[in-house]
This record gives structure tokens, sequence and C-alpha cells, in this order.
């Protein structure tokens, strides 16, 4: 067997790590130098050196988009994992039409993230306009706009993960806690989510990233209106690359930051919980 | 064994050539499906036929309003001579965004264009020089091109007016006639009647002034012209780095009259589309469309007899001989980064276009794009909003020029945009002041950039 993957081993991956490198390692590595560049188009790019980063680092804009998506993941990470957790919980007990629900709150991720944005606008603005407002017209609109559309579409998601966390646990380590005499919260403190660190460790990971790199939603939803107050990072690099004349270079320098700083939180935050892990 | 092993290696070699062949086709296939009726281009690697040598045309359109009348036309060009003509219209306000990712392209357009002076900036690098081609003979007065010093970088190809176009009918059933409405005051008083008895009447002064991205330019470029324009008329200057803001006010009264006489309520204009604002004029929900010619497909079903135009009055200087908003923001410019069989293809479709029967036929007729063109083969329009137009200049009327070419970026029109949106939606001082901000401070600031 050992032998036979050896021998075997470029051809099955051959092909992906071509397309692999073409879609991704080339257009990355262009990436990065560009962003030390003036250019147009990626064709004929000019060397320049660090002034790109210079200029993001100065743009007051760039910086109220770091809070706004800041704040937004944080709201996202807690709501949706707390949400999915429970709603786990909950269809791993046995309720009546289990399949349903799991089918049903699953689904909104099938659907591509600027349909969504835009369907939501329209449900949104629907409710809105009884009372006369838009959901243009506020940040706080925008914001808890955008916070429900992605818990929408996320927890599902996270609720498969977390019940199939939840199904491997040996129920004998419950049923043995319960005749120690812990009650139910006790037995999910210390029993139940310590063996669903492996579970918790991906959530995290999908839902920080995720919010971070939300472009699609924020894009169809609010387009960062009003006055950018809703412009998350990705939105912000975008509309820096592409309004402005000659700022190319800095959309391209505000990139490279903000894969750093996601590479960053995400590392910072699988080592934090990677540690809580416990083998069973 | 050895079957097994080469029959892996050919299937592990397909799907390569298969991811390979997928790039291939992102890269060309993806700058757009072929014109809808036009010739589909031949596939790669068929042996070049006497198209290919002779060049072909991309034309990276601007005007979503003609995209269907362009895709006819090349299919046109194509028939009667072979060679290849493919359009692509970019969406709504997307236009800079498109023609940067497909300039990038191997299949670049071979023709796109600018809105003046700013964009010129942008693509200077990629503009031929027209001096001296053919197509550049062809038009009517010098003043149309564009020039980048001593290189004619564009040409224009249509010129447009703007105005307030009006439902002379509702007008009427509400007590008042076009020659009623001389200046701003008129104007002020007659939309502010007509919301007061907006209930009794069955309809609005105004259409709803949209503030998405398909409408948004009628206020933030266009209406914010005139304050520009009536300032460059008083400083005696065509274009400047710090604008002073002389006339907001005036813009701002005439903003108040839009959004507090329309069909909707001020705070809902941020999710207000043009569809919205065309359904409402057309469906006889609101009196008055701020629009311009090129809108004149959209409402030629409420009846010519129907229609009419007044000039955007801002109470500032002659009011009047104030006309309409002349002018144009559609320069074509030729890729000179393109392959020279390229660009002669592309000059002599030009040429084409504005010379021959089918292509003045498309260019003029108010069934197809119905353009003023200014090139001497110009035909007498059926658009009866440029006959409107014309009216104006021939009875002595000043028309207002368009400025709005010399705004600093995309970024200026983006900021004030959302600043008027957010004034609508709380009419203060202090959101007026954001909107002061984005206009004057915002203005010397992109300029500096």
């Amino acid at each position: 067997m050992e032998k036979s993957i050896k021998s075997y081993f470029p051809i099955f991956l051959g092909p992906t790590f071509l397309a692999f490198i073409i879609g991704f390692i080339v257009p990355f590595l262009m990436g990065l130098y560009l962003s030390l560049c003036d250019f147009r188009t990626a064709a004929d790019a000019k060397f320049i050196g660090l002034g790109n980063f210079v200029k993001a680092f100065q743009d007051g804009e760039f910086l109220h988009a770091f809070v706004f998506t800041a704040l937004f993941t944080l709201t996202t990470v807690i709501l949706i994992n707390v949400l999915a957790f429970a709603v786990a919980m909950v269809l791993t007990n046995n309720v009546p039409g289990t399949n349903i629900f799991r089918t049903t709150f699953f689904m909104p991720n099938l659907i591509g993230g600027i349909v969504l944005g835009y369907i939501w606008q329209l449900v949104f603005n629907g409710i809105l306009s009884r009372y006369d407002l838009a959901l243009k017209i506020s940040a706080k609109f925008g914001f808890w706009g955008l916070v429900v559309v992605i818990c929408w579409q996320q927890i599902g998601y996270m609720m498969i993960i977390y019940i199939a966390g939840l199904q491997s646990i040996p129920s004998s380590l419950n049923e043995a806690a319960a005749i120690d005499g812990a009650n139910s919260w006790q037995r999910l403190w210390s029993v139940t989510i310590p063996n669903m660190m492996p579970s918790i460790t991906i959530c995290l990971f999908l839902t920080l990233t995720n919010g971070f790199k939300l472009f699609d939603q924020n894009l169809s939803l609010t387009a960062g209106e009003p006055m950018k107050q809703t412009e998350m990072l990705a939105l912000n690099i975008f509309n820096t690359f592409y309004s402005r004349v000659g700022y190319q270079g800095v959309g391209q320098a505000k990139a490279v930051i903000f894969f750093v700083l996601v590479v960053a939180l995400g590392l910072i935050q699988l080592k934090m919980t990677r540690s809580r892990e416990v083998q069973q | 064994m050895k079957l097994k092993k080469t029959l892996s290696l050919v299937l592990a070699g397909a799907l390569c050539v298969g991811a390979l062949a997928g790039c291939g086709g992102g890269g060309t296939g993806g700058t757009g499906t072929p014109a809808p009726g036009g010739a589909t281009p031949p596939p790669e690697g068929t042996p070049a036929g006497g198209s290919s040598a002779a060049g072909s045309v991309y034309y990276l359109n601007f005007k979503p309003e003609a995209d269907a009348a362009w895709q006819e036309l090349a299919a046109a060009y194509t028939a009667e001579t072979g060679v290849e003509v493919k359009v692509q219209t970019a969406a709504s306000g997307q236009y800079e965004t498109t023609l940067m990712s497909e300039i990038a392209k191997t299949e670049a357009p071979t023709l796109f264009q600018v809105n003046g002076p700013v964009g010129l900036a942008n693509w200077r690098d990629y503009c031929y020089d027209l001096t001296g081609s053919k197509v550049a003979g062809e038009l009517s007065s010098d003043d149309f091109a564009l020039m980048d010093g001593e290189s004619m970088a564009g040409i224009s190809y249509v010129i447009e007016t703007y105005g307030i176009i009006v439902n002379t009918k509702l007008l009427g059933e509400a007590g008042y006639s076009l020659d009623d409405i001389k200046s701003f005051e008129d104007l002020k008083k007659v939309a502010e009647d007509i919301t007061a008895r907006k209930d009794e009447l069955g309809f609005s002064a105004f259409t709803s002034a949209g503030m998405d991205g398909s409408s948004d330019w009628r206020f933030k470029t266009h209406l914010a012209n005139l304050p520009i324009y009536f300032e460059y008329e008083a400083d005696g200057i065509g274009d400047t780095d710090a604008i002073k803001g002389t006339y907001l006010d005036n813009y701002r009264a005439m903003w108040d009259l839009y959004i507090n006489n329309c069909t909707c309520a001020p705070t809902l204009l941020s999710a207000k589309t043009g569809d919205d604002s065309v359904a409402e004029f057309v469906t006889e929900q609101a009196v008055f469309y701020q629009n311009g010619t090129w809108a004149y497909g959209d409402v030629a079903d409420l009846g010519d007899e129907n229609l009419g135009m007044l000039p955007i009055y801002l109470g500032v200087g002659d009011e009047a001989n104030q006309g309409l908003c002349t002018g144009t923001e559609n320069y074509w410019c030729v890729n000179s980064k393109a392959a020279p069989e390229d660009i002669q293809a592309t000059l002599d479709f030009m040429y084409w276009c504005v010379t021959s029967e089918t292509g003045l036929e498309y260019l003029c007729s108010g069934e197809h794009m119905g353009f003023v063109i200014p090139f001497k083969g110009n035909l007498e329009s059926s658009n009866y909003l440029v006959n409107i137009a014309n009216d104006y200049v021939s009875s002595g009327k000043t028309s207002v020029k368009w400025c709005f070419p010399t705004m600093p970026s995309e970024e200026w029109k983006n900021v004030l945009g959302s600043a008027l949106t957010t004034y609508a939606a709380d009419q203060t001082d202090a959101n007026w002041e954001t909107v002061r901000a984005a206009f004057v401070d915002n203005w010397a600031a992109e300029k500096a950039k």
C-alpha cells in the first residue's frame, strides 16, 4: 500500500497542484510584487517601493473599515457559534422532524452571497419602508442587517459541524457523569464542551475568517452606505482599487496588509483553541 | 499492470489539459458572452481565416440603453464586411471597473470610451492618436475632439441634452402649462402646489430621486453640474483645482424641492432605482422627471404630445434665457496597445458607423439610439426630446455646458452621492455641511491626488 502511494502520488496530486499554482500561488506572488508598484493594469507596473503602504496606513477610511469589521466579526462569531451550538444540541435530542430541520437550517448556505444580499435588502427595505425608513440611511441598520444575513447563512453550516461533533462523544461519558450526580449544566461544561473542542476550533476558525473576509453580502446589502460607514475591509480594498485613478497600487498594498491580518488572527485562534482540545 | 499505469498517466494528463483549457477559456471567453445575434468568434485554434487577418473590433460600450442597437449594428457590419465586431456593455456605473479588468486581458477592447479630461488622465497611455484619421475628418467641428496636448486622444460620438422632462398632460390637469414655469421660483410654486393637492390630483410633482447606483448619477453628477457651471461662468474659468461652492445654497434648494415633492418619503430614496423613477413617470404618478434625451426610448410611450422639457432652473443668472444642459461625456478612444490590424479594423468600423447609411440610421434614428452625432453625416432626429432641445437652441436660449467631466474623480461623485442620501433622510444643517464638505473640501483633496 505504502509503496503504491509513493509511486502514484504525482498522478493524483499533480493536476490539482498545477491548478493551485496557476490559480493561487502565481496570482499571490504577483499581488505581492504589485503592492510595491504604481500600475493601472497588471501588465505594465512600475516599481516604487513602500509608498503604497504608507498611503494605506494614512487612510482614515481603511482604519474605520478595520474597526467596523472587527466589531462585526466579534458579534457574528459569538452569535453564530452560540446559536449553532444550541440548535445542534436540540437537533441531537431526538426531536421529531430532526432531518427536516437540519436540512432547512443548512439550506441558506447553498445561495450565493450576492443574491442573498439583494434578497435580504428587499426584505429589510420592505419592513423598514412601513416606518418610512430604509436600510442605507443608518449605519446601525446596516450593521445589524449584515449580522442577521450572515447569521442566517452560516448558522446552519456550523450546526452541521457541531452535530457531527456531538454525535462522536461516547454516550457512556455523559451517563457516567449523570450517575455521579452531575446536573445537565455541569455535564455540558465539564463533559460535552471539552470533548467538542475540535469542532469548536473549526467553527471558530471558519466564522472568524469569514467575518473578516466578508465581501459579497457587504457589497450587495449596503455597499458601504451611508457615507462608507458600513464599508468592511474587503469592500474598502475593492473600492480603493477600482474607483480612484492611480490608487490601484494602494488597493493592492491594503490587500497584502489584509492577508497578513487574517492569517495572523487565524493562527492565533487556532493555537489558543487547539491547546484546549482533549484526547479521549 | 503496464496498461493500468499507462491509462492512469493518460487520465491524469487529460485532467491537466482540462484544467489548463479551463483557465485559457476563462481568459478569453470570460471577456463576455458573444454578441447575441452577432457573429460568434471562431473557436481558438482554428486556422486564421480572412477575418482575423483583417483584424477584429471589440467595443466596450458605456450606454446600457443603447446595448441592443449596438449589437445589431455590429452584426450588420460583420454581415457587410466580414470583419468580426464584438460589443460588450458595462453595467450602469461599472464602466471604469469593467474597462480596467478588460484592458488587462489578451483580447482587450480595441474601442473604449473616456468621459473627458479626468477619464483621459487614467487612460492616457492607451489612447491612440486619432489625428488625421478618416473618422476624425468627419467631425463637424474640432471642438468635439478630446486633445491630450498635440495628440487627439478621443473624439466625441454623441451630443446629449438633459433637463426636466415634463408630462404636460398631467401638468395641465394640475392647472398649469409649461409657459407658467420660467424660473426656479415658478417651479417651486408649481411643485409645492401639486404636493399640497397630491391626494386630490392622484399624482406627485417629481419622480423619486432614487439614490441607488442606477439613478444617483442624475443628482451627484448631472444636477451637481449646475452649481459648478454657474460658478465657472461667474469666474470665467473652465476648470479649477479648488471649487468655492458659490451656488451651493441654490443646489440645496433644488435638492430640497426634489426630495420633498416626490412620490415617496425622502427617507426611502436610498432604495429607489432608475427603473422605479421611469416607471413612476410612465405610469403617470409624477409630472417631472430629471433626465435627458437618451431616455426618450423609456418615456416615448406617453406620446410625444404629452412630453415637454424644462431647463433645470437654479435661481441663478439670467433664468429667462437659460436653456437645457447640452454637452458630451462620451469620447471614443482607440486602444493604442492593440495589434495594428485591429486598430485599423477599429478605425474602419468607426468611419463606417458615422458615414454609411446603416450606421447613421442606427446612430441617429429614434427607433435605435436616437443620438445627435457631432459628425457631418448627422441625420434629422426622430427623437422628440432632441427636437425639443433643438427648439431651445434655435429660440436663442443659452445652453448650460456640461462641466462635470472636470469633476475630480469617481470617488468625489460617490462621496457626494452618499452625502446627498444622508441629507435626504435627515434634512439638518449638520448633514448639509457634510454635503458641502463633500463638494468643496473633497474637490480640492481629490484634485490634489
